[in-house]
């Protein structure tokens, strides 16, 4: 179904996607999916939440539930001591906002460079991720903002 | 043509509203032409729009209802078959619209019946005329009556001519017939009926005409009609959003107003002091937008009302009081069925028979009256009725078939504690069950659907006098006043509605935090209260963990409770348990915003907000909590309802008493303060004697009342029967037990009962599970009696009043009724402040009666103030203690307390009190 989607943003040539970097690795989110981007600031946690959601927060008078993508793909808490990054997404008329490490750049990516998910891709990973592109130099691999925020689905394989 | 659909669809349910309210004035007012303009409107619109949006079923049946009324309006005299029949095409109308709405399209059906009888009618009502017109045929549009009485204005077209253009368009008749062309041109012509106000034009818009103001109908509203103020209707999305926005503003607000405190001059203060005022009218004005008369909600009840009146043939006035009364719309939505069930039950249970109200000496109709009006924050809606009153036999029946409670239970409950037992789950009294009610959702289903929204709801009922139902619920859901607290040191809001109050506890406080078996409790005013962490709550806390882990409770709580903590006192429902926090803060204004879907899992909270100071803070569900609480317990407070806490008054001294363990009725142990007893007898089973309907034994030359733990047992058959003796200088009374067990020292420590009153609570005394018994529960069942009978003999010559002040529930109890026989009228009151208050409302009393150790003013300060008064400095007050340290009552004179008496010292404190009279009496006379 995903993939499905996906083709119909490829067809068109080219799509933006805004990249992200989450423990060294760069990812793609759709740009018309992505509503800002934020410095996350006084997360209110959630108890009893799955730990995958790092809490609550005010984005201008708007409650936004943040995610941890770290947690979510498996990662270890992040080390370098930087300040986080959040990218804002609307979905289903809810506020999310994704916890990253840094914000990098608007891409412009062709259906040339996509490739399915590896088949050896880490389940945590091949979950939330519809693909990658293989870039000079890296790989980017594309966020399925849906299946990001299908959270409560997955909570078994959460902890 | 999905939007005209849905546009329809709510016009016309709404028209058809008012047709309903509308045709029951009618029938009580059949001359009244204002009224029936209006029906005749409504009805001649919906039959014009379905026309238009091809609905034959629909338009057939409209049309054959406005032809009677058409008759009616020319002069036919109504009749009430006309207007059942009528009312039986709108039910019918609704029914198909209702379908239309989930199918989208009109359902497969004949009304043949329904117009047959109508067209039948109309004849009728024609030949009943003057005949001027029989031959007309039947299904003629009636163009006499389809005069508009007023001047056509551009754009519109006269009635007559609409006709014209119905007959040549596929109308009715053709479909009636089975013409399947649904001629969909006219409707793709005319243009949607613009969302224009509840009230309905007074003419069908022509298909050409043009949309919007040309139609709008401005012709003065006829008396009666259902025309309203000029209103517009708004998406209610649309009022939400309004809603979410302005919330926003006042959130930016607060913290504006926040920054610009800290800043000791800034030139902001004066334009944000007016932009924080535009904000509150700003807020205020929105609010209202979402607010609704109740009368909303009330409106299908005159047709519920006589509907019923017509099928259990009782004769029923229904007065609606306050209908303007405004709630919050999601409020008002969730009351609505609750309210139509409790004015069925009120019309249907409540009001008796035509004939049992003649034999009952009360007028014809029966009378339901509904009420509503604000009060604080909150609505109160009665629902009165002059009816039978609830039939406390037949609950009592009931409640024994059903398990709820045992007979010997009921025995011990109060007429109104009975009656409230018809909001236990599973009992609805109605003997046969009525097409109206009785259909298995009973009272409980009203009581938990009250609740849901925050909302309580109590009953009185007077045998033949009638029963009133009282609900109190909130005006609002959206903005709530929350308390902020902290637990694990994260900030939360609990919503005021659910807190009773707060206390402060500690290791070495009054109040204090224990364990029984792992359970932590707490003693507040001499009860003890189920306590759970909000830490444990949500899983971190290890302060909780100690608690849980401790091998000894007590030390371990100790330990646990050695800094400050504070217990939210909260109720839900029957159910008042604590919430352990770590700290308070203060109380604010919240809006309530949803959680996100991804959270919302999570029962604990209900839902996350702003504060002034721009964190997100959340909402704690109390519901959700109780749950918890529940399971935390082991379900143990499941059954604790309200009647339960309030008999289980807790004794919690914190010094050893002596307590007399004994049986009766059972194996198990039961105890009684060893204080409270007179003596211990055993009396002779040949001497007891039975006297109206209770046993009596002579006892020191009177007749003394024998008591049974539970009303079933009975004495022993021969032999000795011991007995303990409860007495004060008059009288006495003697307890029947099987066996006394022993006497023992020990610390009360009783854990809740929900069993039955006249039982304290259990607690473990020398290491045993005990009943302890609450004498105050069985004194007046003696006494009461016996107090009528002194009233004669005993001829005090004026009634004393007396001032009980004690922040315990139990002393107060046990209390009242000795000093009440010992011909005091007793006023008792929780603490110092609240007598300061009856002192600064000008109550005079001649003798106080003061607790020492009480939370905020104690006994001693009490006295103090007391003593410099001039209303009250001369009053003489005696002091109540259990400690007797010479040197407390050497403070205790010193601040001005008369005498110093121990508190079960029952025959003292009479005493003590009889010394002081003379000086009251002195007073009294000067």
């Amino acid at each position: 179904m995903t993939e499905a989607s996906n083709e119909n943003k490829e067809i068109g040539a080219t799509s933006e996607f805004v990249t992200v970097h989450i423990d060294g690795q760069l990812f793609g989110l759709p740009i018309e999916q992505v509503e800002d981007v934020f410095m996350p600031d006084a997360i209110t946690e959630v108890p009893l939440s799955n730990p995958q959601v790092a809490g609550v927060l005010n984005l201008r008078g708007r409650i936004v539930t943040a995610i941890d993508m770290r947690k979510r793909l498996g990662l270890p808490p992040r080390s370098d001591g930087g300040t986080p990054m959040a990218v804002g997404i609307e979905h289903q008329q809810e506020s999310y906002g994704l916890i990253i490490d840094r914000v990098g750049e608007v891409l412009r990516l062709g259906r040339r460079t996509f490739e399915k998910n590896p088949a050896n891709l880490d389940v945590r990973w091949s979950s939330i991720s519809a693909g990658v592109h293989r870039l000079d130099g890296q790989l980017l691999v594309l966020l399925d903002v849906e299946r990001i925020l299908d959270i409560t689905g997955e909570k078994s394989n959460a902890a | 043509m999905d939007d005209l659909l849905s546009e329809f669809l709510t016009e016309t349910a709404e028209s058809l509203d008012v047709v309903d309210v509308e045709l029951v004035k009618f029938e009580q007012e059949p001359t009244n032409s204002g009224i029936l303009d209006n029906i005749f409107r409504l009805v001649h619109t919906i039959k014009g729009t379905c026309g238009f949006l091809g609905l034959p079923r629909l338009e057939a049946l409209a049309h054959s209802a406005e032809t009677l009324m058409g008759k009616y309006r020319d002069g036919a005299t109504p009749t009430s078959e006309g207007v059942s029949l009528i009312l039986d095409t709108i039910d019918r109308l609704k029914e198909i619209l209702e379908q239309l709405e989930q199918e989208g399209s009109e359902p497969e059906g004949v009304d043949q019946d329904l117009i047959q009888q109508l067209d039948a009618m109309s004849a009728l009502a024609m030949k009943a005329m003057n005949g001027e017109s029989v031959e007309e045929p039947a299904e003629a549009e009636a163009p006499a009556s389809q005069e508009l009485e007023r001047e056509l204005k551009p754009g519109e077209v006269s009635l007559d001519d609409l006709e014209a253009a119905f007959q040549n368009a596929p109308g009715p008749d053709d479909f009636g017939a089975g013409a399947p062309s649904v001629d969909e041109a006219p409707a793709a012509v005319v243009e949607p009926e613009p969302p224009v106000p509840a009230e309905v034009p007074a003419a069908v818009k022509a298909p050409a005409a043009k949309p919007a103001a040309a139609q709008k109908d401005d012709a003065k509203p006829k008396e009666g009609g259902a025309v309203k103020a000029q209103t517009i209707r708004v998406n209610v999305e649309t009022l939400e959003q309004l809603m979410t926005m302005v919330s926003e503003l006042v959130l930016t607000r607060n913290q504006l107003l926040e920054m610009v405190r800290r800043l000791d001059d800034s030139e902001f203060k004066v334009p944000l002091q007016r932009l924080s005022n535009v904000t509150a009218e700003l807020q205020e004005g929105v609010m209202k937008t979402r607010m609704q008369p109740i009368g909303n909600a009330w409106q299908k009840l005159p047709r519920i009302i006589r509907d019923l009146s017509k099928e259990l043939d009782k004769k029923i006035n229904l007065e609606m009081i306050g209908a303007e009364t405004e709630l919050d719309r999601q409020v008002l939505e969730q009351i609505k069925d609750p309210l139509t069930h409790m004015v069925r039950n009120s019309a249907d249970h409540g009001l008796e028979t035509t004939e049992g109200r003649i034999a009952a000496g009360k007028s014809e109709e029966g009378n339901v009256t509904l009420s509503a009006y604000h009060e604080g924050g909150h609505i109160i809606i009665k629902i009165a009725d002059d009816g039978q009153g609830l039939p406390t036999d037949k609950i009592k029946a009931k409640v024994i078939a059903n398990g709820i409670a045992t007979e010997a239970e009921l025995e011990e409950m109060s007429e109104n504690q009975i009656h409230k037992l018809i909001f236990h789950a599973g009992l609805s009294t109605a003997e046969k069950v009525t097409n109206v009610s009785g259909r298995g959702v009973g009272m409980d289903v009203v009581r938990t659907n009250i609740e849901l929204i925050g909302g309580t709801v109590d009953l009185t009922s007077v045998a033949g006098e009638g029963s009133t139902f009282i609900i109190k619920i909130p005006l609002t859901l959206a903005i709530v006043s929350a308390l902020i607290v902290e637990a694990s040191g994260q900030k939360f809001a609990i919503p005021q509605l659910a807190v009773l109050e707060l206390v402060k506890s500690n290791a070495n406080a009054e109040h204090r935090i224990e364990m029984i078996n792992d359970s932590p409790v707490l003693r507040l005013r001499n009860k003890l209260l189920p306590v759970i962490s909000m830490s444990k709550l949500l899983g971190n806390d290890p302060v909780a963990k100690i608690l849980e882990e401790g091998d000894d409770g007590t030390a371990a709580a100790a330990a646990a409770t050695d800094q400050n903590v504070f217990v939210v006192v909260v109720q839900v429902g029957g159910q008042t348990f604590g919430i352990v926090v770590d700290a308070v803060f203060h109380t604010e204004e919240i809006v309530v915003k949803p959680m996100s879907s991804m959270l919302r899992e999570i029962t604990m909270f209900s839902g996350n907000t702003i504060l002034g100071d721009g964190s997100v803070i959340l909402i704690v569900d109390p519901n959700g909590i109780a749950q918890a609480v529940a399971k935390d317990h082991g379900g143990a407070q499941d059954s604790n309802h309200v009647d339960a806490a309030e008999a289980a008054d807790l004794i919690g001294n914190e010094e050893k008493t002596a307590l007399l363990v004994f049986k009766s009725g059972s194996e198990d142990l039961k105890a009684v303060p060893l204080s409270l007893v007179t003596r211990l007898e055993e009396v002779d089973v040949a001497n007891i004697e039975r006297s109206n309907n209770r046993d009596l034994v002579q006892y020191r030359g009177k007749l003394m009342p024998l008591i049974y733990i539970d009303d079933h047992l009975t004495h022993k058959d021969e032999g000795l029967q011991p007995i303990l003796v409860f007495a004060d200088e008059t009288h006495s009374m003697g307890l029947v037990v099987d066996e006394i067990v022993d006497i023992v020292e020990d610390r009360l420590t009783i854990e809740i009962s929900s069993e039955k009153d006249g039982i304290v609570g259990s607690a473990v005394i020398k290491g045993k599970a005990t009943e302890v018994i609450d004498v105050g529960y069985y004194l007046p069942k003696a006494f009461d009696d016996w107090l009528e009978k002194r009233d004669i003999p005993n001829p005090v010559q004026r009634e004393l009043k007396l001032l009980l002040v004690d922040d315990s529930a139990f002393f107060r109890n046990l209390l009242s009724p000795l000093l009440a026989s010992a011909g005091y009228r007793v006023t008792m009151v929780e603490s110092a402040t609240e007598a300061l208050q009856l002192k600064d409302k000008g109550e005079v009393f001649d003798v106080i009666v003061s607790d020492i150790e009480m939370p905020e003013m104690d006994g001693i300060t009490f006295a103090g103030v007391l003593k410099g008064d001039n209303q009250w400095g001369e009053t003489p007050i005696i002091a109540l203690s259990s400690h007797t340290n010479p040197e407390v009552i050497a403070r205790g004179r010193a601040a001005g307390f008369r005498d110093y008496v121990a508190k079960f010292d029952r025959e003292g404190l009479i005493e003590s009190i009889r010394e002081c009279k003379p000086v009251s009496e002195n007073e009294a006379a000067a």
